[in-house]
């Protein structure tokens, strides 16, 4: 590996690599941070937008008859809250803690391609605006569900295109990030940052970034196949023409099985970097930890079909993809051990960082159980499209995806700001989220296996009880997000005063190189290599 | 390329938010027009000739840096394992409508035909109350006969010349990147030419087959799933032969103005890459969708 040395092209001020001042800055930037801050901010708001979107669905639901909005909007809902949450909130935030933290932790200058970077950001944005667009338009957004099954959502009406285009740029933004991650990954490590000596947040970005760009394509083909199915004649998914509406799902969850673990990979490695700096050890197993994720890796690709399970799949179509998905559960199991592992004995205090990642082992695993009793073919046939699934992966999802993210926000942000944000806020921030995530999900199981379908606006009388307890649930973790809002906002003009040191955690900069940085971080971080490569996290 | 320097980064960029927003007015505006609206045409060729000048002057930009050795030996592996995965991402594309294709010729279509009370190891279904009387044999254009009586694509004649063609371009294309490791620019050149020219012939070729096709064969896009996997197959790769030809084009520019040096030539061997791509692709295309 060579020795990454950075230039800049500030031929106009030597002295000042700074960024460019005024608005502009925030357009053209090619650096890491100023793009992973963009992501990040926009994930945010996404965050709230799909946010607002869940609410709308939980007012509906509040009680049973229609009282808020007609049941075309409501099915609107529910499909542009999964596709901003997915495409708008989780995988950008991920991206943005990708551009920010990946070049800093293997010594890097920069990623590999700026000026691709500043254009996967942009494309995204595109991409957002282009669904945003369609909530406006004659026949409404599309209600499809997320999966955007034919012949349903042939149905949409002005939206159509515009849905399938934004996939579209969705698609180009998610494989430049995804080509980005890899090229820096492998061509910009520090002289000595070994493959194995990596920490987990990198190697689980690397194998998400194969990911991307494996299945990226594939849903780009299928909405592609869509667009032509209505506009251009063909007939892909109409039987009369000797095609199959089964087709669009088998190549929808080609796609969509791995894409969910896009959202969970990075996540089991921001856990896995935050746990072992607060429990004072060097992470339990580390190398199984980065066999586990490529194990998991590969099984998504060869396990789709247990999402149609329902649909009248072949028998041993049923059966194969039920023993394949099951195998799953072993990997997983291996990095809940480990997590588990690492906590052993370990000198632990509970900071929010921590806090969030312990509810995100215990919560998340609860959202894994759900999913090996649904792989098991019979049984899911009376799980199938009820809130039993909706649970499921609001589990692996909210206490999981989400509040890992919240958890690297808190952990990273003194790095990021040079501030610290206040613990007590962020505490109750944690508190309110764990209770209130369990109230608003827990019961959907039981509606689920009473069950209630998901995607309707109106259910029978005996699900109302726990259909209230949820929306109740569903407010107020809902309205505690806005105090994270709070910290991140009152954390960048100063948070408590308190001035934090590069290393901010105890021993942390033994884990990691971006402990060894000033903090704030400097605009460029490792013009020139790191000396030493830190050991402890293997 | 001067491999001792710095990884160069640039400082900022204009033409991604260009290209970002010539590619959404060019979608928008295709959108539009899909939806009956008047602007939508419009709207795509502003937003296309804008994405095309952003094009050219993105590229000139990388050839200007290029040529004036900002980018050392690292830089060149990002580029290149850049374009690897990017090539790597239209496999995957490519993948889909073949396996569209498998799925439809083994599985789905076979158990349309399934008669009366026959589960030929299928979903245990059969489909005989909807489309009885229906024989599942390839070509098809499904039970309902969607766009009505239709001839297939033999593979011999047109699309036989086209497979020596596009195989004939891959060996020119070598042949250059030879001349341009020995620094014969005369061997370069005429390569590209060569390359470039059997390039569009390939486009030209299949431009008369669509033609025969639409006009005397009556097979359109709409002859069902025949006629939608016939024609998205061999429509997207005929665009990528363009657009790889069109890629090639600015090479031997590049190479005519003599700006590769057999140590630093990263436009040459993506572009060569790209084409052998297409290449491949089309083998895959003349087996599956033309022999069998």
């Amino acid at each position: 590996m060579t020795a990454v040395v950075a230039e800049h092209d500030d031929h106009h001020d030597h002295h000042d690599h700074g960024p460019e001042k005024g608005f502009l800055r925030w357009i053209f930037t090619t650096n890491h941070k100023d793009i992973g801050t963009l992501y990040l901010v926009f994930a945010l708001v996404m965050f709230f937008v799909g946010g607002t979107m869940a609410l709308i669905i939980r007012s509906e639901l509040f009680e049973p008859g229609l009282q808020f909005v007609d049941p075309n909007f409501f099915n609107s809902m529910t499909t542009m809250h999964a596709l901003v949450m997915v495409f708008g909130a989780v995988m950008p935030a991920f991206v943005g803690l990708a551009n920010w933290m990946i070049p800093m932790m293997i010594g890097a200058p920069d990623m590999a391609l700026p000026r691709m970077n500043n254009m996967s950001f942009w494309m995204l944005v595109a991409g957002v605006l282009l669904l945003a667009s369609t909530l406006f338009m004659e026949g409404g957004a599309p209600a499809s569900g997320w999966t955007l099954y034919p012949p349903l959502v042939l149905q949409t009406g002005k939206a159509f295109p515009f849905a399938i285009f934004s996939v579209h740029l969705l698609g180009i933004s998610s494989i430049m990030g995804a080509i980005n991650v890899i090229a820096t990954i492998f061509n910009m490590r520090a002289p000595g940052m070994t493959l194995m000596k990596m920490p987990l947040f990198v190697w689980t970005w690397l194998i998400t970034a194969f990911l991307l760009i494996a299945i990226m394509p594939v849903f780009a083909g299928a909405v592609t196949m869509l667009l032509t199915d209505k506009f251009f004649d063909t007939s892909f998914f109409d039987a009369a023409g000797g095609g199959d509406p089964v087709l669009y799902q088998h190549i929808f969850w080609f796609f969509g099985h791995p894409e969910v673990y896009v959202m969970i990979l990075p996540t089991f490695g921001v856990a896995s970097t935050i746990i072992p700096v607060f429990a004072r050890k060097p992470l339990f197993g580390y190398s199984s930890m980065v066999y586990a994720t490529g194990a998991i890796a590969f099984l998504s690709f060869i396990v789709w079909a247990h999402h149609m399970f329902t649909v009248g799949l072949p028998i041993a179509g049923e059966l194969y993809f039920m023993y394949a998905t099951m195998l799953i559960a072993i990997p997983t199991g291996v990095k809940v051990f480990n997590w588990t592992a690492t906590m052993w004995k370990g000198s632990m205090t509970f900071e929010t960082p921590m806090l969030f990642s312990i509810a995100f082992v215990v919560l998340f695993t609860m959202g894994g159980f759900t999913g090996l009793m649904m792989s098991v073919a019979p049984v899911d046939f009376q799980y199938h499209d009820t809130y039993f699934i909706v649970a499921h992966f609001h589990y692996t999802l909210v206490p999981a995806s989400v509040f890992i993210l919240q958890a690297a926000g808190y952990y990273w942000l003194p790095k990021w700001t040079g501030n610290m944000y206040n613990e007590k806020i962020g505490r109750l921030h944690f508190w309110l989220s764990a209770v209130s995530v369990n109230i608003l999900f827990f019961p959907q199981h039981f509606l689920g296996l009473a069950g209630m379908p998901r995607r309707i606006p109106d259910y029978a009388i005996q699900f109302a009880d726990w259909n209230m307890v949820s929306s109740i649930g569903a407010f107020i973790y809902g309205f505690s997000q806005l105090l994270f809002v709070y910290v991140v906002i009152d954390t960048i003009r100063g948070g408590t005063g308190e001035k934090v040191t590069d290393e901010v955690w105890e021993d942390a900069s033994k884990h990691s190189l971006e402990w060894t940085v000033p903090s704030p971080a400097p605009y460029h971080t490792f013009t020139t290599p790191p000396e030493t490569i830190p050991t402890e996290h293997f | 390329m001067s491999t001792n320097g710095a990884y160069y980064i640039p400082h900022k960029a204009v033409w991604p938010v260009m290209a970002t927003a010539g590619l959404m007015l060019t979608l928008a505006g295709f959108a539009n027009h899909l939806n009956g609206s008047s602007i939508g045409s419009g709207m795509m060729m502003v937003g296309f000739v804008v994405f095309l000048v952003m094009l050219g002057l993105w590229f000139a930009l990388q050839s200007t840096e290029s040529e004036s050795g900002m980018y050392n030996h690292g830089v060149g592996i990002s580029y290149r394992m850049g374009m690897m995965w990017f090539i790597f991402s239209e496999v995957m594309f490519f993948a889909v409508f073949f396996g569209a294709l498998w799925y439809t010729r083994n599985l789905s279509v076979p158990w349309l035909g399934a008669g009366e009370g026959e589960f030929i190891s299928g979903p245990g279904r059969s489909t005989a109350t909807l489309w009885s009387g229906f024989e599942a044999v390839w070509p098809t254009n499904g039970p309902g006969k969607v766009g009505g009586e239709f001839e297939p694509m033999g593979a011999m004649g047109l699309p036989f010349i086209n497979t020596l063609l596009l195989l004939s371009s891959g060996v020119t294309c070598t042949w250059a990147h030879h001349g341009l490791l020995a620094k014969n620019r005369d061997q370069l050149i005429k390569g590209l030419l060569a390359t470039v020219g059997l390039g569009f012939l390939f486009v030209a070729f299949q431009a008369t087959e669509y033609y025969e096709a639409y006009h005397e064969m009556g097979l359109t896009l709409g002859s069902g799933i025949y006629g939608s996997t016939f024609f998205m197959l061999t429509g997207f790769h005929g665009f990528h032969v363009c657009v790889g030809a069109i890629i090639l084009s600015v090479v031997l520019f590049r190479s005519w103005k003599g700006h590769f040096s057999p140590e630093n030539h990263f436009a040459f061997e993506a572009a060569a890459w790209y084409w052998h791509f297409v290449d491949v692709v089309w083998l895959g295309l003349f087996i599956f969708v033309y022999i069998m």
